[in-house]
């Protein structure tokens, strides 16, 4: 049997010829991240906004009447600017409101809108089924937003300090870079396309950093492995060739995910899919800065031959010198 | 490399076959296969937001903690100082900023005071509940220690869990889970409840019921303006009855408290037929409602439930029996409520809904049954691309990551974990760091071969050389899930937890038992070349 392969054998791409301006690229587009979320913003869920979201399928409909249910919310006391949207099938949407301030320590606040909302949606459509109602007080978001930003510097700090002690600094500083393009761009195209940011997509972004980190990783042992085997080539050719050797992994084990990935993207709950498409994007942003952005930091912060070799300490030298080698 | 001692093989396929054990319940129950009731029953716990209920944190505000303990203080204080013999007598009490003050009356009194108020102070317990101090010679200032502080709001917080406990059992809902979280909260969760709201309601109720005697000497005029007179305080009337919208002033002190009921039921008053709560006191507390409505017949003292007034009726006679009714415009529903909230007890402390999650049944099922479809397409398509790609090697390569699965889910069923949308990406994580292993094994056999190197050779250092990718990768990984676990919340923490026990599952199938498994190949056959 003839076996599948995806990446013929002995590549040689010269990704790095390239690395210029796809750097330039890369942080323009990191820039453009940044500007989009402070200026956009996030179009935070009630996870992190506070407030409600009502979930809701009109059974026997083929689609929800969004327009009319937004003249209807919106005409109802206490409700500002509140977001519908589409969710899932064709008949399902997400109702979100923000609390008003007022409503702040008063428990029964949130219930009161919950019920008012839903009792003005049955009038016109009896048939409605409430598949979930998520409430959170402006505290707890405020606790979910804090917490989610330590714990991902927390781990992006720990991820870079062992890259460092298993590797050089160099490698170390490359990953965390690596890493923050990855999740720049990803809060970049939420802001963009103004998806919904909940704890879900905090998981998805987690995922992307631990599959661009195995990629990263897998470049970078093979870089450390030629720095030893090739002291004499140029780093920039050095590097190719390392990416060259590992091209049929990285096709292969992104191909595989992506398959596994792909029908939970079109045909998974509902529920799942803002997750499945942050991985889903991840993927790609995360294979490529492994390549552009992990690899090339290298040639700038200095790495070289000498990197993987134990430094000749002055006790050393002076040994060599009384055994009257050079 | 071929080199498997047997006690390693053994060993290895036991603790295989355990986990897979260990997941079959949940497989079973997946499937919606009955599972013998006979043998023990760990399933991974589904969490609500895939398999539907309603999830409610409950938070606590310890400042009103700490102002009950105040005035819980001023009246065990009044109380020994008017019990000394001969009598203590003190004046200027105040209770402002967190501190009790008051002035005795004599300088010769203060150490006396001093030694009737030390048991107050000591507490029970090893710390030092209050803080004593005598200024300019006659006046006394208590203040709460921190630890005292502490400890009240942990005990409140205690016995609040407790309370909550009870009333959601009285509800009849199957297999809710109440966990205390940090210092002022309580995580509630219910699996399968649809309609969260009596679940709110009835946790939203202090039911804290007072009974107080009605200060008849108050002005109309002040209590409208809702200005106390000295000793007495202010509450409305409850939102439904007659006197909506009005106050009545009720003596401050000297009332009794509902923490003395042995028994609460819903039931009708024979006269008016109309829905009552019937209630009956223990011992002491019959005593002290006896003594109450003795010296005060024809006076009316007024039912107080969490700061608003319920009725107000006169004491037509002494109630000695230890029960009596509570009337105040209820349903039978109401009633049937304040009933249950009553028979557990009252909240020690008011409890603030502050993060609710509530997910139907029909919509988790709906979830569950298409990610399991997705999940179904996507691995055969992966099982489909690792064969195509690496033949055999691809085989166990995908038997590895079907073990690993079942490991993973029998683990997580093993140590009682709970399997959320946000753990479904730590899922997908591990599985894509299983397959990343075997491809990057695979991949550098295949070069070794490449380069020349017999079969057996190629094999050994594939494995090797993939191995420090494949160990540095999941060590950085494991690094991020740790910290991940210790600064995130609840959803980030169920990521974590997957990301962990993956990580060792993963390492464990994709290169341990591959590795068993070719060398097993390898010793039989000795291959001359490889297909891979």
């Amino acid at each position: 049997m003839r076996l599948l392969k995806l990446v013929p054998e002995n590549t040689n791409i010269k990704f790095l010829k390239l690395r210029i301006p796809f750097y330039i690229i890369s942080v323009l587009l990191m820039i453009a991240s940044w500007g989009l979320v402070f200026t956009q913003g996030l179009n935070y869920g009630v996870d992190f906004a506070g407030g409600q979201e009502i979930r809701a399928t009109f059974v026997g409909e083929e689609t929800a009447p969004v327009a009319e249910l937004r003249e209807t919310v919106s005409a109802l006391e206490q409700v500002e600017d509140p977001v519908i949207q589409r969710f899932g099938e064709e008949n399902q949407v997400s109702i979100r409101v923000k609390l008003p301030p007022e409503a702040e320590g008063v428990p029964e606040f949130a219930n009161q809108m919950t019920v008012a909302i839903t009792n003005a949606i049955k009038v016109e459509h009896p048939e409605v089924r409430i598949d979930g109602v998520d409430s959170v007080s402006g505290k707890v978001s405020g606790e979910f937003r804090e917490k989610a930003v330590y714990a991902l510097l927390a781990a992006m700090i720990a991820i870079a300090l062992y890259i460092w002690i298993r590797f050089e600094w160099q490698f170390g500083v490359g990953a965390l870079f690596a890493l923050a393009h990855d999740v720049s761009l990803t809060l970049g195209f939420f802001a963009l396309f103004q998806l919904e940011f909940s704890l879900q997509i905090i998981a998805a972004i987690l995922a992307i950093i631990g599959y661009s980190l195995n990629d990263t990783i897998v470049v970078y042992d093979r870089i450390r492995e030629n720095l030893k085997k090739y002291r004499k080539m140029p780093l920039p050719e050095l590097l190719d060739l390392s990416v060259n050797e590992t091209l049929a992994r990285t096709v292969m084990t992104s191909l595989t995910l992506l398959v596994a990935l792909l029908p939970l993207l079109f045909y998974g709950p509902a529920s799942l899919f803002g997750l499945v498409a942050a991985i889903t994007l991840g993927l790609f942003i995360g294979t490529y800065s492994s390549v552009y952005m992990a690899a090339p930091i290298l040639i700038w912060l200095g790495v070289n031959s000498n990197s993987f070799v134990p430094e000749e300490t002055v006790a050393d030298r002076q040994e060599k010198l009384a055994r009257g080698e050079s | 490399m071929l080199e498997f001692p047997r006690w390693r093989k053994i060993w290895l396929w036991m603790i295989t076959l355990l986990a897979i054990a260990a997941a079959l319940p949940s497989i079973f129950s997946a499937a919606n296969v009955s599972w013998p009731e006979q043998l023990p029953e760990p399933t991974v716990n589904l969490g609500l937001d895939l398999a539907g209920g309603s999830h409610i944190l409950l938070e606590a505000d310890p400042g009103q903690v700490a102002a009950q303990r105040l005035e819980n203080m001023e009246e065990s204080a009044r109380g020994v100082l008017n019990d000394a013999e001969p009598r203590i007598r003190f004046g200027d009490v105040s209770t402002r900023d967190g501190q009790l003050s008051f002035m005795v009356e004599s300088a010769a009194d203060v150490d006396r005071a001093r030694e009737e108020l030390l048991p107050l102070i000591n507490g029970t317990g090893l710390i030092q509940e209050w803080d004593l101090q005598v200024i300019d010679e006659t006046r006394f200032v208590l203040s709460q220690t921190d630890d005292g502080a502490e400890n009240a709001v942990t005990q409140a917080m205690d016995s609040a869990t407790e309370v909550v406990r009870k009333r959601i059992d009285a509800l009849g809902t199957r297999e809710p889970t109440i966990i205390r979280q940090g210092d002022t909260r309580i995580v509630v969760q219910v699996p399968g409840l649809q309609d969260p709201d009596e679940l709110k309601a009835l946790l939203g109720q202090t039911a804290k019921l007072e009974f107080k005697l009605v200060d008849l000497d108050a002005l109309p005029s002040n209590v409208a303006a809702g200005v106390a007179p000295p000793g007495s305080q202010i509450f409305p009337y409850v939102e439904g009855s007659a006197q909506e919208g009005q106050f009545l002033a009720v003596k401050r002190l000297g009332g009794i408290k509902g923490d003395n009921l042995t028994n609460a039921q819903q039931s009708f008053d024979p006269q008016t037929n109309e829905a009552v709560v019937s209630i009956t006191f223990d011992a002491e507390g019959g005593r002290k409602f006896a003594s109450l409505t003795e010296q005060n017949v024809g006076k009316p003292f007024a039912i107080i439930l969490d700061g608003k007034v319920l009725s107000a009726p006169n004491i037509n006679e002494p109630i000695r029996g230890g029960s009596a009714q509570i009337s105040g415009s209820f349903t039978t529903d109401t009633a049937n409520q304040l009933a249950i909230s009553l028979r557990s007890g009252a909240l020690p402390v008011d409890l603030t809904v502050v993060e609710e999650r509530t997910v139907g049944p029909d919509l988790g099922a709906d979830s569950i049954k298409r990610g399991m479809i997705a999940m179904m397409i996507g691995s055969v398509a992966v099982i489909a691309l690792m064969v195509a790609s690496y033949g055999r090697f691809g085989v166990y390569a995908t038997a590895a990551l079907g073990i690993n699965v079942m490991m993973l889910l029998g683990i997580m069923a093993a140590l009682n974990t709970t399997l959320t949308l946000p753990g479904i990406a730590g899922f997908v994580l591990t599985i894509g760091a299983a397959v990343d292993a075997n491809v990057l094994i695979n991949e550098r056999i295949r070069e070794e071969r490449r380069r020349g190197r017999r079969v057996i050779a190629a094999v050994e250092n594939g494995y090797k050389e993939a191995s420090r990718a494949i160990y540095d990768a999941n060590i950085t990984n494991f690094i991020a899930g740790v910290l991940l676990f210790l600064f995130g919340s609840g959803p980030i923490r169920g990521f974590a937890v997957v990301l962990i026990i993956g990580l060792f599952t993963s390492v464990f199938t994709a290169v341990t038992l591959t590795r068993m498994w070719v060398a097993g190949w390898l010793r039989k056959t000795r291959p001359q070349d490889l297909n891979v």
